[in-house]
Formats: structure tokens, C-alpha cells, sequence
């Protein structure tokens, strides 16, 4: 297994004195080149896992490490070189009047020199189909396109660890796949680790792990085939199960022999086939 | 109410050197009662398009009929409040409408700007908060201090608790759990259902679009690309497919077997339920099984 690069030791925090705990306990690692998605049901604690990935908070109890470096105070500058996030509303993280601008600004604070800035901006913004609206303000953008924008702005950066928090969560179906894909080439070619929360389920599908959080604790964690094996427990949990699965058990109720061997698409289509064919 | 469009377009910062184009030669009807999704790529201009239903942006072509009520490109409309309390929108992002120091006192704003008496407007946000699945503690919190799917809960109570007639919705279940998404999709049909509003989704959930609507307007850059029932539109998925869009996964499903068995099972089947009734009265009719 490679190094950990992300590590929550015992985490815990509160946001106020009166409020319940938004994460109990909490302990995990990411390893270094890997894709985790964090799943889990609205206010279960993702996104304030995220904001302690790079030091927007700190742990009430417990550390967190980012490549063996504890996040403090002292830290916090260091750690957020390392750790690029996308935040669920990206109006938040506009900071340019231009779209260029805006994906320079976080490459000027890191005192990349000017010729190589301009290819960068260039570069992350054609990745995410946006080369066409240098020159856009960025509040003067559609939904979508403003979700564009706020990636190319962190791959521009090529942190070491890529945050993407419900990143792609309006973008139209071939726009999700097309983003996805092109974080999926990053990590394969610059080793980046990715962590994309996220509700969808094909995104976390295409995680290398994926980790459940539930009333601020961590539930479960397992690669994806492990964690759709849990079946109606996911929604217990307010989550869902993936459709060849809800569409073989209805197959099977009609009595269809179906086994677990073939919860895959292309394996259901298979049977089926097979089946028709025995006539 | 019936809202209807006649060649309406929409030029963003027109006559500037940033002008720009985002809808055009639009020709829609919202029937009474009707339940219509808006499906488009990034930037087809839908989000544009909604906030006409309400009168937010005047069309800089053509015109829209609100009701009785007329905005034109030549001349703007001075009742627009009457149709802001019919025709509530739901906003892309919940932040864009949140406001207030509470979530209760940013959910009673809207009544209470329409003259609902305070105690009133309070106990149609405790009845609200409870719609969009949340508990009634959160009511004292500020909406900025939430989660991003309990914001989005918010912002819909906020616009529950006007009544509206119409019930106009950017793409509502972004950031919600699985679960709240069902439950609040299953929530706007039972109130069109029940109490006889319009629904207008913006989604980029193909699923949602075919279980959900009786009418489907795709959207492709800028204008209305094609419009028709759920079974019009994912009758041919190569074309939704061309234009960046997708097919629900029922119909996705249906198409691989058919294209593997060589044979037509059914129409396109649009729910779960469909697919496996369609499925199982293939086999049933001598296929098998
Ligand atoms: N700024 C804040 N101040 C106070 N409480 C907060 C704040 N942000 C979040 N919370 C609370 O902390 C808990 C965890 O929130 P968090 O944002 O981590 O959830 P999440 O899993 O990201 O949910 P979602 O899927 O809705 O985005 C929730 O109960 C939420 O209400
Ligand atoms: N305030 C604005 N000023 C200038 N142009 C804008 C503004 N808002 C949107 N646009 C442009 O108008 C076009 C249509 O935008 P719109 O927001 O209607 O798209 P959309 O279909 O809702 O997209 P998405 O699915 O990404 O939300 C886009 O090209 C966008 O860049
Ligand atoms: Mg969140
Ligand atoms: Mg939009």
C-alpha cells in the first residue's frame, strides 16, 4: 500500500459551545494517488471533514495530518499549498473579475512566474471546455459553467491533493462524465490524490474507495463492490443502492434466477440474453 | 395559470461590448396544472429562461404571458408583485436566497411581506420546515450556518410557504441525499397533485425528467431545441445523447438488452416498474423463462 497522505487521528469538533458534536471520533487515511469518495447524508459531517483537510478549521480533539505534517496554526500556510478544494457553492471562491483572472489569482499567491501562469490558466481552463470565456465575469455565468470554473481554478494549482465537494453536482450528464474523467487522468499520470464528496452514486463508483459518514461518524469503508453489497442498509442510511441492483431483485421477486454474480450491468444484460436464447 | 411565451429572447448586458445572447425564439406553454422539465446542456439557458416565468428579467425580445398579465420587450409591467407571490422560484443556488439572521424569520419574510400576520407566517414555517425534512430546532439557526443540502431544504420552505401557484424549480434536488431527494420529488407531485399548482423543474437528473413530468422542453444552445411527453423524448436517445444529454437509466438499460437480443422488448420504459413488467411480458410471450 503507498504512504498515507492524509490522516484523521480521533477527530472531533463542534462549530459551537451549545451545538452537538457535527464529527464524533473520527479516523481514517488517504493514501497517496488514491480516489476516495466520501458519501453520506446531508449535514453527516463531509464537508466539515473537508474544511479540516485544509486547516479552514481545526480539530476540537484529535490531529490531523497532511503528509506527516500536523495541521496547527503553524502549519496551516504549508498544508494548504498541498491541498486544493472545490467548494460546493463556487460563487464563494470567486475571486477575479475575469474568469482568466480569477484562475491566475491563486497561481500569483504561489509566485508562479508570469509565462508559465499563462499557460496554466490556458491549460486548466481548456480541460474543463472554458477556453472560450477568458474573458467572463465569473458571477455572469451559468450554473454549470461557474462549477467549470472553480476545478480549472484548483487543477491550475496541481496540488498535491485534490478536494472536490459535490464539485460536479450541475454539471449536464457528458459534462459530469468529461470532468470525472479528466481528474481520473491527473491522479493517473501526476499520482494526485482526489477526494470527491458526493451524492451521486456513479461518481462514487468510480472511487478506488469510498467512505460513508453517518451522524458525524465514520460508518463504513470499503472499495465500491464492498459497499453496494450492503444493500438495504445504505438506505438506512439515506443513501441509495445502484440500479442494476434495485432492477435484479425486482427481476428476481418475478421470478427470475438471478444471482449476486450478476449485479452488473453488462452481467444482468448477459443473463438476460442467455436466457432468451434457450428458447 | 398558464404561462406562455412568444418568440422571447434574452440578450444579457445588451448594447455593451459584453452582449450576449443567451435564449432566443423561445415558444413554451406552461399549461395549469401541468408538470414541465427543462433538460439542456451547461448553458443552454435555462436558468435564463426561468426567471421570466416571474417577471425577474423582462425579455429584450418578444414578450410572456404571465397569467393575465403581459411583459413585453417595449413595455415593462408594474403588477410584478402579484406574480411574485403566484409564481415562486427556487434559485440554482439556495445562498442566492437566503438572507435573513434565521432560518424562521427568513421563511416567514415572504408571507409576511404579502401581509400574512406574524404568528401566522411562524406557523407556516414550522409546517414547512417539517415538508422539506427537517426538524423544527433548526428554525432558530441562521441559514448560513448549515449544511449544503439543509440550505437547499431551506430555501425550498422558503418558497413552500407562500403557496404559489406555480412552483418553479432550478434544479431543487443539487446537494441533497438520496433519500431527500425522493422525498421532496415525491413531495412537489403529491402538491400538484393535491392542490392543482404548476410545476416547472430545471434537472439534469433524465430519471427525474421521465418519471416526474407529462411535458419535456429540451433546451440547446439558447433556444428550444425540441419539446414533447417523456415518451416523445426518450424515444430517440442518440439525439439526446448528441446534444451532451443522457437517457434514464431505465431506458439505457432497455436499449443494451434490445441491441443484445437483437429484438424490440417495448416502448422505452420509463420507470423501474415499467422496465420490469416490460421485461417480464417479453419473456412471458414465448421468449422464454
Ligand atoms: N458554519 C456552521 N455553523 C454551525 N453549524 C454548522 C456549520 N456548518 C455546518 N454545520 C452543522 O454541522 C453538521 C455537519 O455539517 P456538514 O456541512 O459537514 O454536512 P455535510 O455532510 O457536508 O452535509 P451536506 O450533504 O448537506 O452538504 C450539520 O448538522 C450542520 O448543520
Ligand atoms: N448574468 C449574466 N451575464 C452575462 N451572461 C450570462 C449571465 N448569466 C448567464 N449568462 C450566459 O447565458 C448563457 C445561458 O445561461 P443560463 O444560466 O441560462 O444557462 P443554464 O442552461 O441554466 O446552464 P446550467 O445548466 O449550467 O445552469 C450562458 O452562456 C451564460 O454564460
Ligand atoms: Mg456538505
Ligand atoms: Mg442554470
Amino acid at each position: 500500500m503507498n504512504k498515507s497522505i492524509v490522516q484523521f487521528q480521533n477527530v472531533s469538533y463542534r462549530y459551537d459551545e451549545n451545538s452537538p458534536l457535527a464529527l464524533k471520533n473520527v479516523q481514517f487515511s488517504v493514501y497517496e494517488g488514491e480516489w476516495l469518495a466520501i458519501v453520506g447524508h446531508n449535514g453527516s459531517g463531509k464537508s466539515t471533514i473537508a474544511k479540516l483537510m485544509n486547516g479552514l478549521l481545526f480539530p476540537e480533539v484529535g490531529s490531523v495530518y497532511i503528509n506527516d505534517i500536523n495541521l496547527s496554526d503553524d502549519t496551516v500556510w504549508d498544508i494548504r499549498d498541498m491541498v486544493g478544494m472545490v467548494f460546493q457553492n463556487p460563487d464563494n471562491q470567486f475571486v477575479g473579475t475575469t474568469v482568466q483572472d480569477d484562475v491566475a489569482f491563486g497561481l500569483e499567491n504561489h509566485g508562479i512566474p508570469r509565462e508559465e501562469m499563462v499557460v496554466r490558466v490556458q491549460d486548466a481552463l481548456e480541460k474543463v471546455n472554458m477556453g472560450e470565456f477568458l474573458d467572463q465575469e465569473p458571477h455572469h455565468l451559468s450554473g454549470g459553467q461557474k462549477q467549470r470554473v472553480a476545478i480549472a481554478s484548483v487543477l491550475a494549482l496541481r496540488p498535491r491533493i485534490i478536494i472536490l465537494d459535490e464539485a460536479t453536482s450541475m454539471l449536464d450528464p457528458r459534462g459530469r462524465n468529461e470532468v470525472l474523467e479528466t481528474i481520473r487522468q491527473l491522479k493517473q499520470e501526476d499520482n494526485i490524490t482526489i477526494i470527491s464528496i458526493t451524492h451521486d452514486l456513479e461518481e462514487a463508483a468510480r472511487a478506488d474507495r469510498i467512505m460513508i459518514m453517518n451522524q458525524g461518524e465514520v460508518f463504513h469503508t470499503g472499495n465500491p463492490t464492498d459497499i453496494f453489497a450492503l444493500d438495504e442498509k445504505l438506505v438506512e442510511l439515506g443513501l441509495d443502492i445502484p440500479f442494476t441492483h434495485k432492477l435484479a431483485k425486482q427481476l428476481i421477486k418475478h421470478g427470475f434466477g438471478i444471482d449476486d454474480s450478476m449485479l452488473q450491468e453488462d452481467k444482468l444484460v448477459d443473463y438476460l440474453w442467455k436466457l432468451q436464447q434457450k428458447i | 395559470m398558464e404561462i406562455t411565451t412568444k418568440n422571447l429572447a434574452y440578450t444579457y448586458q445588451a448594447n455593451t461590448p459584453f452582449e450576449h445572447r443567451a435564449i432566443y425564439d423561445i415558444n413554451v406553454s406552461i399549461a395549469s396544472n401541468s408538470y414541465t422539465a427543462i433538460i439542456g446542456h451547461t448553458g443552454s439557458g435555462k436558468s435564463t429562461l426561468l426567471q421570466h416565468l416571474n417577471g425577474l428579467l423582462q425579455p429584450t425580445a418578444g414578450e410572456i404571458q404571465i397569467g393575465d398579465t403581459i411583459i413585453s420587450s417595449e413595455k415593462k409591467q408594474k403588477k410584478l408583485r402579484e406574480i411574485r407571490r403566484r409564481v415562486g422560484i427556487v434559485f440554482q443556488f439556495p445562498e442566492h436566497q437566503l438572507f435573513e439572521e434565521t432560518v424562521e424569520k427568513d421563511i416567514c419574510f415572504g408571507p409576511m411581506n404579502f401581509g400574512v400576520p406574524m404568528e401566522e407566517a411562524k406557523k407556516k414555517a414550522k409546517e414547512v420546515i417539517l415538508q422539506v425534512g427537517l426538524s423544527e430546532d433548526i428554525l432558530e439557526k441562521s441559514p448560513f450556518d448549515l449544511s449544503g443540502g439543509q440550505m437547499r431544504r431551506v430555501a425550498i420552505a422558503g418558497v413552500l410557504a407562500m403557496n404559489p401557484n406555480v412552483l418553479v424549480l432550478d434544479e431543487p434536488t443539487a446537494g441533497l441525499d438520496p433519500r431527500g431527494r425522493t422525498e421532496i420529488m415525491t413531495m412537489f407531485d403529491k402538491l400538484r397533485k393535491e392542490q392543482g399548482i404548476s410545476i416547472v423543474l430545471v434537472t439534469h437528473s433524465m430519471e427525474d425528467a421521465s418519471l416526474y413530468a407529462d411535458h419535456i422542453i429540451v433546451m440547446h444552445k439558447g433556444t428550444v431545441y425540441k419539446q414533447g411527453t417523456p415518451h416523445d423524448i426518450f424515444s430517440n436517445p442518440k439525439e439526446l445523447i448528441d446534444l451532451g444529454l443522457d437517457v434514464p437509466e431505465t431506458v439505457r438499460f432497455q436499449l443494451k438488452l434490445e441491441e443484445k437480443i437483437g429484438k424490440r422488448i417495448a416502448d422505452p420504459s420509463l420507470s423501474l416498474q415499467d422496465l420490469v413488467k416490460n421485461i417480464q411480458h417479453f419473456f412471458e410471450r414465448g421468449n422464454g423463462l
